[in-house]
């Protein structure tokens, strides 16, 4: 028996594992190596013997061309580069907005379309193939043509609670804006927001280690609350004021004004990726096992702390990865905008090619921000993954 | 208050339905205070069913079930009463598998008894002092062997106090080396008075701690009766069959 274990084989290299994947690593490297060498030879070939430049010098230059919208300042002497960074301010205002509404309403259709009231079911069912079997431009057609210009003359404007003004022109909202003194304000808001959020996570986990009660819900929302009433006082009261719309002459003044095509867009979006989200949400809630379930209700939690404290935290670990990828195609998506008249990322970098003629540079310049915008968001969301993952056996 | 003595569940010809398929026939079953019942029986037999009806995972459609006095019915907050009077151990364990050992059995105190933390984790480490396994406390369900996981299930039950504890089948996700551990501590609970509704085919458990067994198949009691006469003498050809089954491997 020992003499059988002494004798060791000796493996040969072909069936070697380890030198079986290394060879593989090296084979697979040098052909994607050669094959992107090949590529930007051609690439630089194509390039200069088309007279094609691939400097960047334009991005200083005046755009000259308007921009409809912008929450940045901007007017057509300043230069390419700001008007791209108007586009891309645009893009991120869409995509984030659009991005936390999507979530919270296709969370909500979701558990409706999970839900064993026959109404809220079958309205969940509706909603969801609706919004799958459309095409999203003809969705951001239908919003823009058929309902935010349809809307009223500036005369016969809606009236909401706020004041909110809407109409055909687009909304007007009251908005909170900072007085002379507001920095102070706005500085010990964020840092009490800061403070209680590290204190929050900082005294938990003592709790968790020790045992002890470290009293984190009322110390953090103290600092929460007494940070912003310090700022208050040595604002000197007022560190906001209101700023409401008027009606001047024909139209609305002040305020804070989104567009009908930021409307549009908004709406499309959110509506349209809502639809994929509560289907990613149904998905992950129905993978969590129903054994937990039983195991809740055994022990007497209510059908809704079931679901926040068991069910949810579950799903989530199944619903990122899938809810990363809806984010990103949101984004993406935000890119239709051109269709409707949005001042987008890419209807930017496409009125900055007929101005300027450099259709290759400014193509690389957009699709290298879209790649930039994914990678961030996945990055971050991978951060949040890998946290919530746990041991499974 | 209630007698010893006293019928703390009563089943009076319970039915079940899946669909068409008629899974409990008119069960009928009492059980004192302090009770320890074994169920036992075929694969099929409806053991699961019925000790699922007592808190009310499985609706039963005719028929009454009352828990320590509360009727299980359509009431929700009757069934919220007894879901906190009875605790229940799955086959499966069914641990919360994103929460420390600790977290599983403080959850429902915390949130249904809404007992302070601080009680509720000062009864959870006795409890685990209980089965056995004190150190355990900050790993996750996924770093446990099954048997501690099923001990981990035994304390999370207990934690809500209850008066009657629920066993489905607690042994058989279990290797052979890890049973005994868990048979242990369900001995122990059964000698320190707990009412305990038992489905196990632990023969050596239901001789030493049952007070009374009962033999179903196919949706019906088929044979009742204390240990002894279930083991030396069961009068039904059925029963007899069944136990020279489970008894021979
Ligand atoms: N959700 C369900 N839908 C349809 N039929 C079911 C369902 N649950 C159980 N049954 C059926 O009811 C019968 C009784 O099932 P039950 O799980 O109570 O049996 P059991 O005695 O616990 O068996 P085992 O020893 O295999 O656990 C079985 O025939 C089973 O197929
Ligand atoms: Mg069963």
């Amino acid at each position: 028996m020992a003499a059988n274990i002494q004798a060791k084989e000796k493996i040969p290299v072909w069936r070697d594992e380890r030198y079986l994947s290394a060879a593989t690593q090296i084979i697979s490297s040098i052909v994607v190596l050669g094959l992107l060498y090949w590529m930007a030879e051609n690439f630089t070939e194509i390039t200069q013997q088309r007279g094609i430049s691939l400097s960047y010098k334009f991005l200083s230059e005046p755009a000259g061309f308007p921009i409809s919208e912008s929450t940045i300042p901007y007017d057509p002497t300043m230069s390419f580069g700001r008007a791209f960074l108007v586009g891309l301010v645009n893009t991120l205002n869409v995509s984030v907005i659009g991005i936390i509404f999507a979530t919270v309403l296709g969370f909500i259709i979701g558990l409706a379309r999970l839900s064993s009231n026959w109404l809220f079911n079958r309205l969940a069912v509706a909603y969801i193939e609706f919004h799958r079997n459309i095409p999203l431009l003809v969705l951001l057609f239908l919003w823009y043509f058929a309902v935010f210009n349809r809307l009223p003359s500036v005369k016969d404007s809606i009236v909401l609670p706020g004041p909110i003004y809407l109409n055909l022109r687009g909304l007007y909202l009251t908005w909170p804006r900072l007085t002379e003194t507001g920095n102070i304000f706005l500085g010990l808001l964020i840092g009490g927001l800061v403070l209680a959020i590290l204190a929050w996570n900082i005294l938990i986990r003592i709790r968790e280690r020790t045992g002890r009660e470290t009293y984190y819900v009322p110390i953090a929302f103290g600092l929460l609350i007494i940070f912003p009433l310090i700022g208050w006082f040595a604002a000197g009261g007022n560190p906001i004021w209101l700023d409401v719309p008027v009606l001047e002459g024909f139209n609305y003044k002040n305020g804070m004004r989104l567009t009908p095509e930021f409307g549009a867009i908004l709406v499309g979006l959110t509506t349209y990726t809502a639809a994929f989200i509560a289907e990613v949400i149904r998905g992950g809630i129905q993978a969590v096992q129903l054994g937990q379930t039983e195991a809740a209700r055994a022990v007497g939690l209510r059908k809704t702390h079931v679901l926040r404290l068991i069910v949810i935290p579950q799903a989530m670990r199944i619903i990122i990865p899938p809810l990363i990828s809806q984010y990103l195609n949101l984004t993406k998506n935000s890119s239709l905008a051109l269709a409707i008249g949005y001042q987008d990322l890419f209807a930017i970098g496409k009125v900055t090619i007929n101005q300027a003629g450099r259709a290759v540079p400014v193509f690389i310049m957009v699709m290298v921000t879209y790649l930039m915008l994914s990678l961030i968001t996945s990055f971050i969301l991978n951060i949040y993954n890998r946290r919530i993952q746990f041991v499974e056996r | 208050m209630s007698q010893d003595n006293e019928s703390i569940i009563v089943a009076r010809d319970v039915h079940k339905w899946y669909g068409k398929f008629h899974a409990l026939k008119g069960i009928n079953m009492d059980v004192k205070k302090r009770e320890v019942v074994v169920i036992f029986g075929p694969s099929g037999s409806g053991k699961s069913t019925f000790i699922r009806t007592i808190n009310r995972l499985e609706v039963h459609q005719r028929g009454q079930i009352v828990v320590d006095g509360i009727e299980l019915s359509h009431d929700v907050r009757n069934i919220e009463q007894v879901r906190m009077e009875t605790g229940m151990v799955f086959q499966q364990f069914n641990l919360f598998p994103h929460l420390t050992v600790m977290q599983n059995i403080v959850l429902a105190p915390v949130w249904v008894r809404k007992w302070p933390q601080e009680k509720a984790e000062e009864i959870a480490n006795e409890l685990l002092e209980r089965v056995g396994i004190p150190e355990q406390a900050e790993k996750f369900p996924g770093q446990l062997s099954g048997g501690q996981q099923q001990r981990v299930a035994i304390a999370r039950a207990l934690a809500m106090q209850p008066k009657i504890m629920l066993f489905d089948e607690p042994t058989s996700a279990l290797d052979p080396e890890m049973i005994k551990e868990v048979l242990d501590v369900m001995v122990d609970l059964a000698k320190s008075g707990m009412t305990m509704l038992v489905v196990t085919h632990e023969m050596g458990f239901a001789r030493a701690v049952a007070d009374r067994m009962f033999f179903f198949d196919q949706g019906q009691i088929v044979e009742s009766g204390a240990p002894e006469e279930i083991f030396q003498d069961p009068k039904e050809e059925r029963t007899k069959l069944f136990l020279s089954q489970i008894l021979s491997q």
